[in-house]
């Protein structure tokens, strides 16, 4: 349950709410970016920024090779699908 | 040999065991037993036993599963009163998928779902949020269970849903922190420990020194630790090292995703909508002094306690449960006199069979790995 799993952000759908489009492992699905986003960093700018995903919303930045790597192990360690399916499911229900 | 060869790079694996292999006689000077060192986190504990890497070990070292997988430690009281809950006509009652299995003392919701009570798995709370907007005339209860790494989640949630002015949602609050825990932990007396391995994500919300009291007053070693099995070979080594030199710091292995600091957003978050109980109750631990949240009386309309009476009932684990003992790293899951037969993964007894970080179920999936087969 404190898997996170990495995600690329593809599209900000709401920037007063934070939140965006991600693609987690082909799965693309609404996240809160609120965690990730500070003046620095405004919503806008975040397209394209890889973020490590858990339960919905983006924890925190990470870089494209560490997200490979994550992505790769948790593939390999088969402990990712389950919750690649319920975000799947949860996305059909939802939107 | 299999089981290093899965790793990510096994020759990186074997040099880090080199490297523990080298350091472990000396850091262990001068006791009569092995090192204790305690994963907190249910992640490392299933990463430990995936990887076989207890078996790795050199003898000086044993690893001890903490208390940190949040679904493992709640009594069995809360079960049966999240199925009360469940059990209410007009609710709707959304939890994580871990959660639905685990035992009450007279069923789980996944039994209270089968005889009728409408109870979903979500992936997230916002997803409970989506149904509480579908479904005006039902109240939608979310079953809020974890430590700070899925708190923030739901605290935004619930400020989304204030935002919104959404009336119909509520959290039933069971989220734990993992400081006062680990004090407990320090604080009992049948425990000998001499390092943690400290929670990468929950360290990530919290930053790196809320644990500075476990090296200022306890004088142990900590270091936060990523759940790759590298990375807990090399921070079990930076642990031993610590230990040889009679060092005692909080170190962080996982830079790459925690900072110092933490993450201010999220802690932000927690803190406007949560508040600290006086006391939380563990299963197998007792009572823990400031271990639990309870949602703040300014969003009292979130909070399911509030909005429902709740039986609220302590009830004791079924005597042949050796839970407690478990959690407490005094006894062995397979010592526990029910394991593999009348507890299994499929029919779990005690909550530590459920999750796959729980560490009977982690034990029992992976624990039976000869040790002649991984190292070469
Ligand atoms: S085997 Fe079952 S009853 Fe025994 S400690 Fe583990 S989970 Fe608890």
């Amino acid at each position: 349950m404190c898997l996170g799993i990495p995600g690329k952000i593809i599209e900000i759908t709401s920037t007063e709410n934070k939140l965006a489009r991600v693609d987690v492992a082909g799965v693309k699905r609404q996240i809160n970016i609120a965690c990730i986003v500070d003046d620095d960093h405004p919503p806008e700018s975040c397209v394209g920024d890889w973020v490590l995903v858990h339960v919905g919303f983006a924890m925190v930045r990470i870089n494209e090779e560490e997200a490979t790597r994550t992505l790769e192990l948790l593939r390999k360690m088969g402990e990712m699908q389950d919750e690649i399916k319920a975000m799947q499911k949860s996305e059909e229900d939802n939107s | 040999m299999k089981y290093v060869d899965e790793f990510r790079d096994p020759e990186q694996a074997r040099k880090w065991l080199e490297k523990i292999s080298a350091l472990a006689k000396l850091a262990q000077a001068g006791k009569d037993r092995p090192l204790h060192i305690m994963e907190v986190c249910g992640g490392h504990t299933h990463t430990i036993f995936r990887y076989g890497i207890k078996q790795m070990l050199p003898q000086e070292i044993e690893l001890v599963h903490g208390p940190g997988c949040p679904v493992c430690v709640l009594p069995m009281g809360r079960v049966d009163d999240c199925v009360a809950l469940a059990e209410h006509p007009e609710v709707i009652l959304t939890t994580f998928g871990d959660a639905m299995r685990v035992p009450g003392s007279q069923k789980s919701l996944h039994q209270a779902k089968a005889e009728g009570a409408d109870v979903r798995m979500v992936y997230s709370p916002t997803d409970a949020l989506s149904i509480a907007r579908k479904h005006p005339d039902k109240e939608v209860v979310f079953f809020a269970l974890g430590f700070e790494t899925t708190m923030p989640s739901t605290a935004l949630t619930v400020l989304q849903a204030e935002e919104e002015g959404i009336g119909n949602f509520s959290l039933f609050c069971n989220h734990i922190t993992i400081i006062p825990t680990i004090k407990a932990i320090l604080d009992s007396p049948d425990l000998q420990l001499d390092g943690f391995l400290g929670p990468g994500h929950v360290s990530m919300i919290i930053g790196q020194h809320p644990y500075s009291f476990i090296a200022k007053q306890y004088k142990k070693p900590l270091v936060i630790s990523g759940f790759e099995p590298l990375d807990i070979l090399q921070s079990i080594w930076m642990i031993l090292s610590q230990l040889k030199e009679h060092r005692h710091e909080i170190e962080n292995q996982y830079g790459r995703i925690v900072q110092s600091e933490g993450n201010h957003n999220a802690l932000s978050a927690i803190e406007k909508v949560f508040e600290v109980r006086e006391f939380f109750e563990w299963r197998g631990l007792g009572s823990i002094e400031h271990s639990g949240v309870r949602v703040r009386e300014g969003y009292a309309r979130y909070d399911a306690e509030r909005k429902f009476s709740i039986p609220n009932l302590k009830i004791a684990d079924p005597k042949s449960c050796q839970c407690g003992e478990v959690l407490r790293g005094t006894l062995k899951p397979k010592d526990c006199k029910v394991f593999g037969t009348t507890c299994k993964p499929e029919t779990p007894l005690g909550a530590l069979m459920v999750s796959t970080e729980g560490a009977c179920a982690a034990y029992y999936s992976y624990g039976q790995i000869d040790s002649n087969q991984i190292i070469s």
